[in-house]
């Protein structure tokens, strides 16, 4: 390892770049939209340098497209965009989950519906990241709340999806995507970077969709010698079409399974000052930032108040929150929407103690006032 | 070269995979032997080749084939394309798509494919209907015809595909039909050589619905449409008259310029050579 770190002062989506190509992104297909452009810009600028490849596309619809082409091919994929873009990325979304082809999506949260504030920070899309696409699916979405997170969990995100076959959205929101800070570089050697497995058999013994005892299937690139068919149709082991109504299930089944039973690989979450809490904060992203500075105050005036903050939004964090749900009195959700994550926060933890929201839609951060003013006004 | 039929059956087909679902007297069976012929003849690699398509009863094409295949999403067929082609441009990428596929949900796709000039070489089967579907009106359904959703007869103006592509940027363009196969193998074959996005409409027929529909007779009537109506465009040059009223088929536009894939590899090799 190097004695000497590297560091930059850096935006979040520059972040985002920086960790994309550190866990091996070498295709980039985008369109530009506010507030995530920079992410495209800097992957026009770095990854010819690379030798990689990156492509304006004519919409979201296509840049969807073009990534899960370019990772078929061969090549880690990425597409950035907001809420706008995203909508319009479902629809292949699916198809990645489906198809079981790697690949990562950002979407840098702003205000909507449509086309909402464009500049403005927002967490709106929680429950679109888990059911924007039609169908049953696996979904994994992480979400940073710093430069330094963005940058470690897009290496994360990459090497998930390369794991597990499957689409991850790196879920961040205009805060994170614009906030400036120090970004300390990993030595190479210090980063793990998780490549796709590839079939070792021969071509002719290849069964592209035959999974293993890991329920996920080798993936050999088009172009290797490994002629097969990939298809969005429900499919057999073989990768053809089927309407065998039992093999249709068991697919459907497999993709969700071989992400939610592997569920304590890909948790991340913080718990900052839970010890003795009484009163916990839930809260992601920018509204974290936000959270730990309340916390702080309050803990100045003797409220025995914590944050739990989860990392990886999907699948949820079912075991971690009911374990808080046991030793907290009160629980608050605080987030850019009118109650998103609030409902599977509910739902695990409100048998066990009152969960409470707090919520902002005017397109600005929740202030640490508004957080503590929540939470101290519940107590008088 | 083989021209024996079971011989390419053979070496081509994913002979397990057969029969196709194609209706009796579908011209997209004859349309998918003049893609295979032609790569037959170029003598492409089957382990380079990358067949990719969208949805509708053209889609169903590359699952019959032993190459590279892409089975995508509705109209997106192109994008994906794109991205393989882009992140791997030693392979042979076409591109399989029907009417409403590439006119309609996929239209802009096409258009920007055309207009960077990709080196994707794109056949589509035109059967003037969504047949998949049961029948509907597409975007080349001809002014007046009858559909299950134009029961009052079709007042959208179709779309003529290849000067939609000519004018979107694609350097190779032309038009066969299923019943001039030989041409249209010829077609496919120049459109593969062509260093570009290449476009070759292949006329088709769909006696179920479009012909039922519209009262066009049995598959043999519709073939015998497109023998009698169809004039080689090259009658243009010394008998213009004989083009009157028929729908031009053959070679309409071969003028390469710098392929997208090429030019982006000058950029990178700019970097590698530093």
């Amino acid at each position: 390892m190097n004695s000497e770190k590297k560091y930059k002062l850096l935006q979040g989506n520059e972040a985002c770049v920086e960790g994309a190509l550190a866990a091996g992104m070498r295709f980039f297909a985008g369109y530009p939209i506010t507030p995530s452009t920079e992410i495209a810009e800097i992957s026009a600028q770095k990854l010819p340098q690379l030798g990689g490849k990156f492509i304006q596309m004519e919409d979201e619809l296509a840049s969807m497209a073009a990534i899960i082409g370019g990772s078929l091919a061969g090549l880690k994929s990425m597409t950035a965009t907001s809420g706008p873009g995203f909508s319009l990325m479902q629809e292949n979304i699916g198809y990645a989950a489906i198809t079981e082809i790697p690949c990562v999506i950002v979407n840098v949260q702003r205000g909507g519906p449509s086309t909402g504030l464009p500049t403005s920070p927002a967490q709106g899309e929680i429950m679109q990241a888990k059911w924007g696409t039609h169908g049953d699916h696996p979904v994994v979405a992480l979400t940073p709340n710093s430069v330094q997170e963005t940058y470690e969990y897009a290496i994360e995100a990459f090497n998930i999806a390369e794991k597990y076959r499957t689409p991850v959205i790196l879920l961040m929101d205009e805060t994170v995507g614009h906030m400036r800070e120090k970004l300390q570089f990993k030595d190479p050697s210090e980063i793990k970077v998780v490549n796709r497995k590839k079939p070792t058999c021969k071509p002719e013994e290849y069964v592209a969709y035959r999974p293993d005892e890991d329920m996920i299937p080798p993936m050999a690139s088009f172009g290797e010698g490994y002629r097969y068919h990939v298809t969005g149709l429900t499919h057999d082991e073989t990768g053809f079409p089927t309407n065998n109504n039992e093999i249709s299930g068991k697919l459907v089944q497999r993709i969700v399974d071989k992400v939610e039973k592997n569920i304590d690989d890909i948790t991340f979450y913080e718990e900052y000052k839970m010890d003795d809490a009484e009163i916990v904060i839930v809260a992601f992203g920018g509204v974290s930032r936000a959270a730990k500075s309340a916390i702080d105050n309050m803990r100045n005036n003797n409220i025995k108040v914590g944050m739990f903050r989860p990392i990886t939004i999907w699948p949820f964090l079912e075991k971690q929150i009911s374990a808080v749900s046991e030793k907290a009195k009160e629980i608050y959700v605080a987030e850019m929407n009118l109650g998103q994550y609030f409902l599977e926060v509910d739902r695990v933890a409100g048998k066990k103690c009152p969960v409470k929201k707090i919520n902002k839609i005017t397109g600005e951060l929740i202030t640490p006032k508004e957080i503590t003013d929540a939470v101290m006004g519940g107590r008088e | 070269m083989n021209t024996n039929c079971s011989d390419l059956t053979e070496k081509y087909f994913r002979v397990n995979r057969l029969p196709h679902i194609w209706c009796p007297g579908c011209g997209h069976g004859t349309l998918m032997n003049t893609v295979v012929r032609a790569i037959d003849k170029l003598g492409l690699n089957k382990d380079e080749v990358v067949l990719v398509s969208g949805i509708g009863c053209s889609s169903r094409a590359p699952g019959y084939l032993d190459f590279n295949t892409l089975h995508t999403t509705h109209g997106r067929a192109l994008a994906f394309a794109t991205g393989i082609k882009h992140a791997n441009p030693k392979l042979h990428v076409i591109v399989i798509m029907g009417d409403g596929d590439s006119s309609a949900i996929g239209g802009n796709h096409l258009i920007h494919a055309a207009r960077r000039n990709i080196d994707i070489t794109t056949i589509v089967f035109n059967n003037n209907i969504y047949g998949m579907t049961g029948g509907q009106y597409s975007p080349t359904t001809p002014y007046g015809d009858f559909a299950t959703t134009a029961p009052f007869g079709n007042i959208d103006k179709p779309f003529d595909l290849c000067s939609l592509a000519q004018g979107a940027g694609a350097t190779y363009v032309g038009r066969g039909t299923a019943y001039h196969a030989p041409m249209m193998q010829k077609l496919i074959e120049n459109g593969l050589k062509n260093k570009g996005f290449s476009f070759i409409e292949g006329l088709s027929l769909c006696p179920t619905y479009y012909g039922r529909k519209n009262k066009k007779g049995n598959a043999v009537k519709m073939h015998t449409f497109l023998k009698d109506n169809c004039v080689d465009v090259k009658v243009l040059e010394k008998n213009p008259e004989k083009a009157e009223n028929k729908i031009l088929i053959g070679e309409f536009y071969n003028n390469p310029k710098p392929e997208y894939t090429e030019s982006y590899q000058v950029i990178i090799d700019k970097f590698q050579n530093k």
